[in-house]
């Protein structure tokens, strides 16, 4: 009898833990990730490994040399970072490539605040923006690895906006283009061989998105609100002039606008906490990065968009409070 | 669409394991020790001394103050002591202790099972019954019923809602007292209509006790067609969700009212009662029978027998538990009331109050506390508060001593229903903090407002 415990209330606890819903995280972006290895062979392995591999034992290193605190790598945020900064690489990128963005993402965007839930940018797209700005040749260079599937083999060349950007700068329609360049919206739905490792199928995160809402890891307020302001942002201009800017299902469906909208403008700790100012913070990143496709000199945007949004997540959470019980 | 209230809450699993158990009359134990603080309020002061031979329902302590109530013995028997006895948390409390002696009853106290549903006309004969028998509120808070039943001049009442939600999980106690004495309850919720002269009753009742709802729909269904006095009585059955039951998130899952900051439910026109306390109201009433026992629920997967039982007022804890089969072996907590809200029980020795609706074993895998890590602001704590609060930033705040910025941010809004601790994946200790800081904001508060001398 002496053994009973004595503490506060509540005496029970949930069973979701950090670990719990980022493990739900790693299980959303799977299919991401199975399409991507099938589809992209050996180099995707290579460059997933690798960057889950570093993120882990960096994090892992800085905890118990540096900050000498008891280690954080088993609620498995830094394998999420790990696997959203690979499905952000070019398939074929080099392993080293892959280790020096997990060196920023893990070692400088989010250690250096302090670990989980002090960093204020994702760290991932920190990582992929600052080898986007380091390494562009190879940060703008798809395909070549040979398929897992006989028969489909990936063949090189730029994303599709990409070669939409760069043809447009020379002077050509969007019907030249696409004529030219055979873009099927069929392909990008399922499996588009062209695109970052985790943006080739669009089937695949929306997969991914639906099994997190339904394990109520993310509420869909974010990711609903940066692809209903691409596809009006966009559809407004398409319709102004067609042959200049590109529509809006052609905008969902390229430039990691659904990887992004789905897995990193929802990160937890880099988006507000209230779903009236989530969808702020989406109507800003859906913007942003649509300005920055247009009328920007980069092809796609949705890193940057979402890194601005990131900066200015303290001041939405400050006014977006929720309505208190009894205070009209 | 399921009514129920209108921000945060949570869904834990809700265990209602004893749920199928009929109520049993525990016998009176060989000495009971009752409480003089067994309401909110002031303690009561004894009225009996050592040697005094004592009937069961007679007053050994009388009201000090206009919130406090009577105690009435719930044995017959010799007064041992008066004095201070510990309580669940250890702490001494005056305790009247009499060695129970056969079961002899006061003149005047209907124990027959007669059930009585005229309701005398003068309102103030209903109070003094109330008052006079000691019924306080038996939902959690044991504010002195006859108090709550008096709205302060300038205020009315439109509503009365009874509180049948139990929305804690385990607890069962309400559930069968619906079933088993639905019609006194709804006797009881006429008193109370007739004393506020309201003409509305919603008895607010949770999905997941389908036979409760049907039982008490049955009663107030017979009872309506007997007398215009049960007119307007009204069964509504409620959305599961915790916490349903608290009086403000009742109020808005029944009315759509908020009751504001600070205020209490009369400002929007409403009183709330729990079922339990509806029974007590008959009892005194209609019976004249102090509350002098309760039914609770021993329960939790640990324990061997799962039970409701009816037991005199000031049985010790361990005497119930070692007569439905002691303590099991696996238990590391014993708790008073429910998982979310109820209070850790110290001393098994002390004994139950007229308020104690349970108690509960956990095991160490059902109650352990995980080790706390970095808050990863994920906001299902402002998702789970159902007063709209931010337990996160309180408890930031909190732990900075910014004071200022507590009351700004609403903390003593903070019912303590834990559902921000039990929602945190991080296992920060959100209510713990958050908890003291409100003490000290609302002591800051009332420093301030309180006249000066």
């Amino acid at each position: 009898m002496n053994k009973l415990l004595v503490s506060p209330a509540p005496h029970i606890h949930t069973k979701t833990s950090t670990r719990s819903l980022m493990t739900d995280v790693v299980i959303a972006l799977l299919p991401s990730v199975i399409v991507s290895v099938l589809f992209y062979g050996w180099p995707a392995v290579i460059v997933l490994a690798s960057s889950v591999i570093f993120c882990t034992l960096l994090e892992y290193l800085i905890t118990k040399f540096l900050l000498k605190r008891p280690n954080t790598v088993s609620d498995m945020s830094a394998v999420v970072t790990g696997i959203i900064l690979a499905l952000n690489l070019p398939p074929t990128a080099p392993w080293w490539v892959a280790m020096i963005g997990a060196a920023v993402a893990v070692g400088v965007a989010k250690m250096t605040f302090g670990g989980l839930g002090q960093n204020v940018f994702n760290p991932a797209i920190t990582g992929r923006v600052f080898l986007l700005i380091s390494f562009p040749a190879i940060m703008t260079s798809w395909g070549g690895g040979k398929s897992f599937i006989p028969g489909i083999d990936a063949v090189s060349g730029a994303t599709p906006l990409g070669i939409v950007k760069e043809s447009l700068a020379q002077g050509m329609t969007l019907d030249q283009i696409y004529a030219a360049n055979d873009f099927s919206y069929l392909d990008m739905l399922f499996v588009n061989i062209g695109g970052s490792a985790g943006e080739i199928s669009a089937i695949a995160i929306l997969v991914g998105f639906i099994y997190m809402l339904a394990r109520k890891v993310i509420r869909p307020y974010i990711t609903l609100s940066i692809l209903v302001t691409v596809a009006v942002f966009s559809g407004i201009f398409w319709l102004i002039d067609p042959a200049q800017y590109t529509d809006p299902l052609f905008n969902l469906l390229t430039g990691g606008v659904l990887l992004g909208s789905v897995f990193m403008a929802t990160d937890y700790v880099t988006s507000p906490m209230s779903d009236k100012g989530g969808i702020i913070f989406g109507v800003g990143i859906g913007i942003i990065t649509m300005l920055i496709r247009y009328f920007g000199s980069y092809p796609e945007g949705m890193s940057f968009a979402i890194l601005i949004m990131n900066a200015t997540v303290p001041l939405i959470n400050k006014f977006c409070k929720q309505k208190k019980y009894g205070r009209a | 669409m399921k009514k129920t209230f209108s921000i945060g809450g949570v869904h834990p699993d809700d265990k209602k394991i004893s749920a199928g158990c009929a109520i049993e009359v525990l016998p009176a134990p060989k000495t009971v020790y009752i409480s003089m603080s067994q309401h909110l309020g002031a303690p009561a002061t004894p009225t009996v001394s050592a040697g005094d031979k004592v009937k069961v329902g007679q007053v050994i302590g009388e009201p000090a103050g206009f919130i406090s109530a009577f105690v009435h013995s719930s044995v017959s028997g010799t007064v041992k002591s008066v004095g201070p006895y510990k309580d669940l948390a250890g702490n001494a409390v005056t305790h009247v202790a009499i060695e129970v002696e056969g079961d002899e009853w006061m003149e005047g106290i209907d124990t027959s099972d007669t059930l009585v549903t005229e309701i005398p006309e003068d309102t103030e004969f209903i109070v003094d019954r109330i008052k006079g028998n000691g019924v306080v509120g038996l939902g959690g808070a044991t504010f002195p019923t006859n108090v709550k039943l008096c709205p302060p001049p300038g205020k009315k009442a439109d509503i009365l809602i009874l509180n049948g939600a139990e929305c804690e999980p385990y607890l069962t106690s309400d559930y069968r007292i619906m079933i088993e004495k639905s019609r006194q309850i709804v006797v009881g919720a006429a008193l109370m209509k007739h004393v506020l002269g309201v003409q509305h009753v919603v008895i607010g009742i949770e999905e997941n006790k389908p036979e409760a709802i049907a039982k008490m729909k049955e009663a107030v269904l017979e009872l309506s067609a007997g007398s215009s006095d049960y007119a307007g009585i009204e069964v509504m059955t409620l959305k599961k969700k915790y916490p349903q039951g608290g009086e403000k998130q009742l109020i808005d899952a029944v009315t759509h009212r908020q009751v504001k900051s600070m205020g209490l439910p009369i400002d929007v026109g409403a009183v709330v009662q729990n079922v339990a306390t509806s029974l007590a109201v008959y009892e005194a009433v209609q019976k004249n029978k102090p509350l002098i026992d309760n039914t609770l629920t021993v329960t939790g997967e640990c324990f061997p027998k799962q039970s409701n039982v009816l037991v005199r007022v000031g049985t010790p804890l361990s005497y119930i538990v070692d007569s439905l089969g002691g303590i099991p072996e696996n238990a590391a907590k014993a708790i008073s009331g429910g998982p979310m809200m109820g209070k850790a029980i110290s001393n098994m020795d002390a004994a139950t109050l007229k308020g104690t609706s349970s108690i509960l074993f956990l095991t160490e895998e059902q109650t352990r506390r995980k080790e706390e890590t970095n808050c990863i602001r994920c906001g299902k704590c402002v998702e789970a508060c159902p007063m709209g609060l931010e337990p996160f930033l309180l408890n930031k705040l909190a732990r900075n001593g910014m004071m200022d910025e507590l009351e700004q941010n609403a903390i003593q809004d903070c019912i303590e229903c834990g559902c921000c601790l039990y929602s945190c994946p991080a296992n920060i200790p959100l209510l713990d903090v958050i908890r003291i800081a409100k003490g000290q904001v609302i002591r800051a508060i009332k420093s301030r407002t309180a006249p000066k001398k």
